[in-house]
């Protein structure tokens, strides 16, 4: 399934005193199967452009295209879109209301009006996404959880849609490194192993570093650029340019180049640099 | 957006009665509001109407804006007007007719009711129009202070109006997030009878109250370490000083009342 | 004990029904002028240690002295309150008026400032936390990393010794954090205030000048940043990260390149790449 962003525009408040402009004509498109990252500072209209996905916002000017399809065209049934593209808002732990685990992950499900029985099986397949045992939290009250496995009840009430492509708006803030790394985790498994294209919005450069097949720089409401990780961290004065850093790794391997050291321009991970410097050393010492 | 809306009505223009001390708005309000009652005549009502449009013209509000605070009102002064009318069948009859017996004094009647209701309404807009909320609570908890004395919580209510605006903006922001989020879940604000609406806004009201029992118990903290201990021995950024202004505000609005009661005598 | 601001002394604290102590048997003292980093995940105790160092939290046993004063002390509770002023997680829960100044004179006015002396104080304030344009605004219509800067500015005015804070970037995007981690440094470098900085990052502790990590309510390591960054299978054991460069060169020794373990920045590691690559031009 793709998702189709042609000449996308929105104003807040448009008229009125308030108005300001959060995107400027951005097109893009996400294919099935991608793993994309947004970037850019608060302010840059990340969550702007992800809330266009699922037509919770209207553009002023440009489409929104689901498989060919206009999201905001006349006889569009936007629920049914809403249920292909699933968004998890941040800080996503906050909209629980139900009274156990499972009633709270059925309540996408139900609204779709689906049997007893299927819901049932999503709800515990959900769960088993998320990593939450089903037999010991599905009739626990989700307010007792940890502020970690709120957030993957969340999750899962938006996975139980079973969307085919999974936004996520910053879905790590406000966690400690191991939350952090636990979410992330299952992200990537959900991307990898359950077929899900996914959309994350990201502060963390070493986050798209590990997990973004494709990224899109986004700054002051436009978008800036598109392209794998490792072009986009081989640009290091662009992304400075608009105040965004690039891995640790990326930038030590432009400061060895500069000193002479004969590394690849495009290297971005630790792993990647760690071994060049392996073998360089090892070589070195051999002479 | 949410973020733009603006508490209450205040008018926020810098004008002569914007400045005049909260507390002194308060009392001449209340002092207006009784004039009102007291009105016998139609020329009465054009005094106090004449009063009411100068101070919005001093105040650089629109008349318009004025009348805007009526409209959320209008049915109930319609059936005061028409209960009184129907039910108050004192005085000669106007018009008799089966069981509908209209009278002069029933009309009079009818008339001094609604009036009264419609100045009453225009005299606290003209009031929350000229002063921020903030002022308001303000000069609440000073005009109440000397009840402290009999244990009147002067200080507690001034500190939680002030406290409910400060944190109005962020809950209806928040209202907003949560009802979007359940929106991508499929749910369903729009549509639906009575019933079925009251039913999908559980989804929203829930955490939203979750959410601002746990704003309460971090604003407590905070407060609590930064010295918070209640009203005592307390200091005030915000002093309020009557002017000259306060004084001639005063007299205008004792003149209305004065004139208003002359009026009723000789006529 | 005036070489010392704050003395924990085997101090535990237990919430009401919780089976296990928050904090157990902690000791810990901050001299004047240090800025010191708490580092630990959730659960750790790390924020209820916080809690016991304003008097929101008393230790069951134990002492806690802020300023020499025993925060058991109730007659004691509201001057350790002025000396150790607190900022919180969450920017919009501890902001009370409806006005950037108003807020600001809110801890004044607890403390009976006479009024006069206020306007002077909240300027100071609001000008060393550089929100000074923002005085008259409204609180909601800032950024999180503004309100914390204000947070910061109402604990400021009271003029305190030590400002503990609790978690304050947790909420914030990364130039929000930066700017309040550079304000805090800032009063601790040019106006001596220690520093308490409760923190889950591990690049804001990297900056402190004496990291102590907390576990299950103890503290496990504690040290400079160096000393304690350099410990890297303790620190992943305790799910915590390492600044990625000393993770580099963690890898790097484990496979036999003798990289230094205290390496720490980019800068450090180019040069110690440099030095064992091209050892005869090291020095250019």
């Amino acid at each position: 399934m793709s998702l189709e962003l042609k000449h996308l525009t929105h104003t807040y408040s448009a008229g009125s005193a308030f108005e300001s402009v959060a995107i400027k004509d951005v097109s893009l498109t996400i294919e099935d199967g991608e793993f994309v990252c947004i970037v850019g500072h608060t302010g840059s209209g990340k969550s702007t452009l992800v809330q266009h996905f699922n037509g919770l916002l209207k553009p002023t000017s440009g489409q929104v295209l689901v498989d060919g399809e206009d999201m905001n065209g006349k006889d569009v049934d936007k629920r049914r879109i809403r249920q292909k593209v699933g968004l998890v808002f941040q800080y996503p732990e906050y909209q629980l209301f139900e009274e156990t685990v499972a009633k709270d992950i059925a309540f996408g499900p139900k609204n779709l009006g689906l049997a007893p029985e299927e819901i049932d099986r999503r709800v515990r397949r959900a769960m088993e996404l998320v990593h939450l045992d089903y037999d010991k939290y599905a009739e626990r009250s989700p307010f007792e959880l940890s502020g970690g496995q709120m957030r993957r009840v969340a999750i899962a009430g938006v996975l139980a849609m079973e969307p085919k492509v999974l936004v996520l708006d910053e879905p790590a803030a406000g966690l400690d490194p191991h939350g952090r790394d636990r979410i992330l985790n299952m992200i990537r498994d959900l991307h990898s192993q359950g077929g899900v294209t996914v959309v994350m919005v990201s502060h963390s450069m070493d986050d798209c570093a590990r997990l973004a097949t494709q990224m899109v720089v986004m700054s002051k409401g436009e978008l800036v650029t598109t392209g794998t990780p490792r072009e986009i961290f081989a640009q290091q004065d662009m992304m400075a340019s608009i105040g965004l850093g690039v891995p640790q790794a990326a930038l030590l391997c432009l400061k060895l180049r500069e000193k002479g050291i004969d590394l690849p321009p495009d290297l971005y991970t630790t792993e990647e640099v760690s071994r060049y410097l392996l073998t360089m050393w090892k070589e070195a010492s051999r002479c | 957006m949410l973020k733009n809306i603006t508490m209450g009505q205040y008018y926020p223009v810098d004008s002569w009665v914007h400045r005049l001390d909260p507390r002194i708005k308060i009392l001449l309000t209340v002092a207006m509001i009784v004039a009102v009652f007291l009105v016998q005549s139609i020329v009465g009502y054009a005094l106090v109407l004449g009063f009411v449009y100068l101070t919005a013209y001093l105040a650089k509000v629109p008349f318009k804006m004025l009348m805007k605070g009526i409209k959320p009102l209008r049915f109930i002064i319609v059936l005061t007007f028409v209960l009184n009318l129907f039910f108050f069948t004192d005085g000669t009859p106007i018009i008799a007719w089966q069981f509908i017996r209209i009278t002069d004094a029933g009309l009079t009647q009818a008339f001094h009711y609604s009036l009264r209701l419609i100045f009453l309404v225009i005299g606290t807009s003209l009031l929350t129009l000229t002063t921020s909320p903030i002022a308001l609570s303000d000069g609440i908890e000073r005009l109440f202070a000397p009840l402290k004395r009999f244990h009147f919580p002067a200080h507690e209510l001034a500190m939680m109006m002030s406290i409910a605006l400060r944190f109005i903006p962020t809950l209806m922001e928040e209202a907003d997030k949560i009802m979007k989020a359940q929106m991508a879940r499929g749910a369903d604000f729009e549509s639906g009878n009575l019933l079925a609406r009251a039913k999908a806004m559980v989804p929203l009201l829930v955490p939203l109250f979750v959410s601002a029992f746990r704003r309460a118990g971090d604003l407590a903290m905070a407060m609590e370490s930064r010295c918070y201990h209640g009203g005592d021995q307390r200091t005030r950024l915000r002093v309020l000083k009557l002017t000259v202004n306060d004084l001639y505000a005063a007299l205008g609005v004792a003149g209305l009342i004065v004139l208003i009661v002359v009026e009723g005598i000789l006529l | 004990m005036t070489d010392v601001r704050i003395e924990v002394q085997d101090a535990s604290f237990t919430y009401d029904e919780a089976p296990e102590a928050a904090v157990k048997d902690v000791s810990l003292s901050v001299k004047p002028g240090e800025f010191v980093a708490v580092l630990g995940h959730n659960g750790s105790g790390k924020s209820t240690l916080a809690k016991l160092l304003n008097a929101l939290y008393v230790p069951q046993s134990g002492r806690v002295l802020v300023c020499g004063m025993d925060t058991a002390d109730e007659k004691e509770l509201w001057n350790i309150r002025q000396q150790a002023g607190m900022i919180f997680q969450n920017p919009d829960n501890q902001i009370v008026a409806t006005v950037v100044q108003e807020d600001v004179a809110f801890g004044l006015e607890n403390i009976g400032v006479p009024q006069p002396e206020m306007m002077p104080r909240i300027n100071a304030a609001l000008q060393a936390v550089n929100m000074m344009d923002f005085a008259e605004h409204a609180p909601h219509m800032l950024s999180g990393g503004q309100k914390q800067r204000v947070a910061i500015a109402g604990i400021l005015a009271m003029e305190p010794s030590v400002i503990i804070a609790d978690e304050a970037t947790a909420m914030l995007d990364p130039s929000g954090r930066k700017d309040v981690l550079d304000t805090i440094r800032t009063l601790n470098r040019e106006k001596g205030i220690t520093v308490v900085w409760i923190t889950h990052f591990m690049e804001e502790a990297a900056q402190a000048d004496r990291v102590v990590v907390a576990s299950k309510g103890s503290i496990v390591l504690s040290g400079t940043p160096r000393e304690v960054f350099s410990q890297v299978d303790t620190l992943r054991e305790l799910h915590l990260d390492v600044p990625p460069m000393t993770a580099l060169a963690h890898e790097l020794a484990s496979a036999g390149m003798p990289v230094s373990s205290s390496v720490m920045t980019v800068d450090e590691m180019t040069e110690e790449v440099l030095r064992l690559l091209c050892p005869s031009n090291s020095n250019i």
